[in-house]
Formats: structure tokens, sequence, C-alpha cells
């Protein structure tokens, strides 16, 4: 039988963690599930969790007056979202919606900061791999903007 | 006007001199981009990967990659309205003329791709010179390893070649990802840069090549991406564009640093490139 800490550890946001850490962690984590078409979080409410796709695929999304939800990321296994949990007023800035049927371990937000705040060399950790996800998207993000397909003479 | 053909293609070997075909179809594939198939009586033999100088008589000419299969024996062009030229080639109308000077370049390495894993990363418009190698890939698919094509464009309203992706999609022996940069909710397929998706892929360093077409910024970071992956310098390949106006490396408008992309490309591996892509004078 899978143990949830064995399933945190083989996410790729994980991998390679102290085990000691990734049983602290796990303290925080449960498995969860989305339909498809089901909202995970919604702009404005409180970022109490973070999580960790372990199959499906989610949408991120921000509402555009007269233009319904825009769509400006997609995500699916193995990759993580809710970064809004690291940062004061810890507040949901985008929709996540799942595409199609998601399962996910959700990162209790207030636990695990908690617990960072205990352990700073755990909340080190934790912060260089978010720290790394952000920058990724950062740069993915600028191409995004230069809207590099567009005609340029 | 047969006379005005005959003396023309009597002139073919010289490659100053357009030989003058005829729009034979026009298709309208994404919102400023038209394929055009031309009508050449006997089109010469082109390689995946190479162009053609395309001639709007009382415009100018631009190079256009071919975007047919090599192999069918009918001249295809898929054409970006851009400036006056290529605007003007996109509104020519069926029996319209059109001059064609080509092919020239150095097209993607298809014999090298053989017994390999082929990834072929497109973006936008850049799927146009690509289609010709996945034509080829496809044909003698028992001759490569694992094929996928990775695509990314602005948005679901410009994915080029719409109905043969979906047709790619259902191969069992072909992987194949779009992503656009943006969205409305009801795309279902990924949103992200093309960068996202080389993430998400298996790679077999060793026996990988990668044919990339694309913005050049594009381009810059998806040989990182490949590059972070383990994928060596000399097995990615880039198509580059620049202005080419005699396509025979005469005039030099195309010299990129000691090389000329008409004549020496416009395929290159990234370690020929890789130094000149940072300088920002070129």
């Amino acid at each position: 039988m899978e143990t949830l800490e064995r399933i945190l550890s083989e996410q790729p946001f994980f991998a390679g963690l102290d085990p000691s850490f990734c049983k602290l962690a796990c303290g925080c984590a449960k498995n969860v599930r989305f339909d498809a078409g089901q909202y995970i979080f919604r702009e404005g409410d409180a970022a109490d969790q973070f999580y960790l796709v372990r199959q499906g695929r989610v949408a991120l999304q921000i509402a555009a007056p007269g233009r319904g939800a825009l769509t400006f990321q997609t995500l699916r296994d193995g990759e993580v979202f809710g970064i809004s949990w690291l940062v004061p007023p810890y507040r949901w800035t985008y929709d996540a919606k799942a595409l199609e049927p998601v399962r996910a371990i959700s990162m209790d937000a207030t636990c695990l900061r908690d617990k960072c705040e205990a352990d700073h060399d755990l909340g080190y950790e934790i912060m260089k791999r978010f720290m790394t996800v952000m920058i990724d998207r950062l740069h993915a993000t600028r191409l995004q903007v230069l809207d590099v397909y567009g005609a340029h003479v | 006007m047969a006379h005005m053909s005959e003396t023309l293609a009597l002139s073919a070997a010289d490659p100053w001199v357009p030989r003058v075909g005829r729009v034979r179809k026009r298709r309208h594939d994404a919102p400023d981009a038209w394929t055009l198939e031309i009508d050449m009586g006997d089109a010469a033999p082109y390689a995946p990967g190479q162009f053609n100088m395309l001639t709007a008589f009382g415009v100018g000419e631009a190079a256009i990659s071919v975007s047919g299969d090599p192999e069918s024996g009918r001249l295809i062009h898929t054409i970006r309205a851009v400036g006056a030229v290529s605007t003007a080639l996109t509104q020519l109308d069926v029996g319209a003329r059109v001059g064609v000077r080509g092919p020239f370049g150095v097209g993607w390495p298809m014999a090298e791709a053989a017994g390999q894993d082929v990834i072929l990363v497109a973006g936008g418009l850049g799927l146009a010179p690509l289609r010709p190698a996945i034509y080829r890939l496809l044909a003698e698919r028992g001759r490569y390893g694992r094929v996928t094509l990775l695509y990314g464009t602005r948005s679901p309203g410009d994915i080029l070649y719409r109905h043969e992706l979906e047709e790619w999609r259902g191969r069992f022996d072909f992987e194949v990802e779009a992503t656009v940069d943006h969205a409305l909710s009801d795309w279902r397929g990924n949103v992200g840069v093309v960068t996202t998706l080389i993430e998400r892929i298996a790679i077999d360093p060793a026996r990988t090549l990668a044919l990339v077409c694309g913005p050049e910024i594009m381009m810059r970071f998806v040989a990182k991406a490949l590059g972070d992956k383990g994928v060596p310098e000399a097995r990615i390949y880039l198509s580059m564009e620049r202005n080419m106006k005699c396509a025979i490396g005469q005039c030099g408008h195309c010299q990129f640093g000691p090389v000329f992309i008409c004549r020496d490309g416009p395929v290159f591996t990234h370690d020929r490139l890789r130094a000149l892509l940072a300088l920002k004078e070129l």
C-alpha cells in the first residue's frame, strides 16, 4: 500500500528532500480529488493550501471583463501550483480549475509555514524549491509577454 | 504566354532568374497566413528545410520555406503576410503568376536522423518549414526511433495546419503536443510557452536529434531547455531567418557573422550558432 510519505517523496517537487524533512512536510499533506470542471480555488479566497498534481490537468485562469476566463497556464502531473501561500496576505490572485479529473496532494499552508518557521533548514529547502518554480515561471511569463509569435516587420 | 514560359524554363539553371509558375490552390491557414500550391509544370526537387525565392511581380521577392511534401511533386509554401512582398504573395488568386527561384540552402538532417529519436519543436509559423521533415519522418516511420512534435503558438486561433495536427495526434507512433500562450476557457489543451513541453517529455539525449524552427528568441530558449535535458548542442538544429536577397551567398544581406544564412543554412547546428546568437549586433 502506498503511504502518503512515499507518494510525497516521489513528487518531483520533493525529489531528493532529506527524509526527515519529507516526514515533517508529510504531516501537512493530504490526498485530494477534483472533478472535471471543478474550481480548486478562486481568486480572492484565502491561500491556505498549495497543491502538487499527481494526475490530471489544471488550468490557471483570470477573469477578464467582457472576455470571460482567460487561461494563462495549464499544469499537469508532477507540477506544483498555489504559490500565494508563501506571501502575505495569503490570497489567491487567480482561479484554479480542474480540466479533467485531478488527483493531487494538498499541503496545509499554515501547518507548513509554522514548520518552516520552527525549522529554518526545512524552510530554506522549501524556499529553494519554490524559488526554482517561480524563476521558471517568470522566464516563461517573459516569453509570453514578449509575444514572440506575433508578426514583427 | 506559352512562349514566355518556355523562355523562362530555358533559364531554369540560372539561379538569378525566376521561373514562372501559377497559383494552383490557395488556402487560409491562420489569421495572417496562407498556403499556396504553385504549379511549375516540372517543379525542381527539394529537400525538407530548403526555401525558394518567390516573386510577387511588380512588388518584389522574398525567401519562403517550402512547406509541402518533397516526394509529392507539388510545390507548396505557407506565407505569413508581414511586409509588402509577403502580403502581396498571400493575396495572389488561383491562376495568378508567381516567380520562383530555388530551391536553395541546407535543409534538415534527415539522413543523420535515421535510427535516432527526433524531437521537432515549432513555434508559430515555424511549423511550416518543419512540415516537409514531418512528412518524410512519417512516410518512413520505421527508420526512426521516437518522433515527437512540440508546437507552440500564440492562441488556439493561430494554430497552423489544424486538421493535420489532429490527424498526427491520432497516430500511435507520433507524439504531438501543442501549447498556446493564452486561451479562453473553452480551450482544452495546454497553455504555456513551448519550453514547458520540453520539460515534460522523456528524452534520451544520446540518441536524440532536435529540429527547431520558430522566432529566434524562442529557439534560444528551446535550445537551452534541450541542453538542460542533456541534448548536445551539435544535435540541436535550428532553422534561421534573415533578410535573404540573392539566396546564393553573393550579396551579403543575410550574413550572420562568418556564415551566410541562405547558402550555409538556413539550418545550422546550435554549436555553430550559439556564440553568434548572443551577439546583439547581429
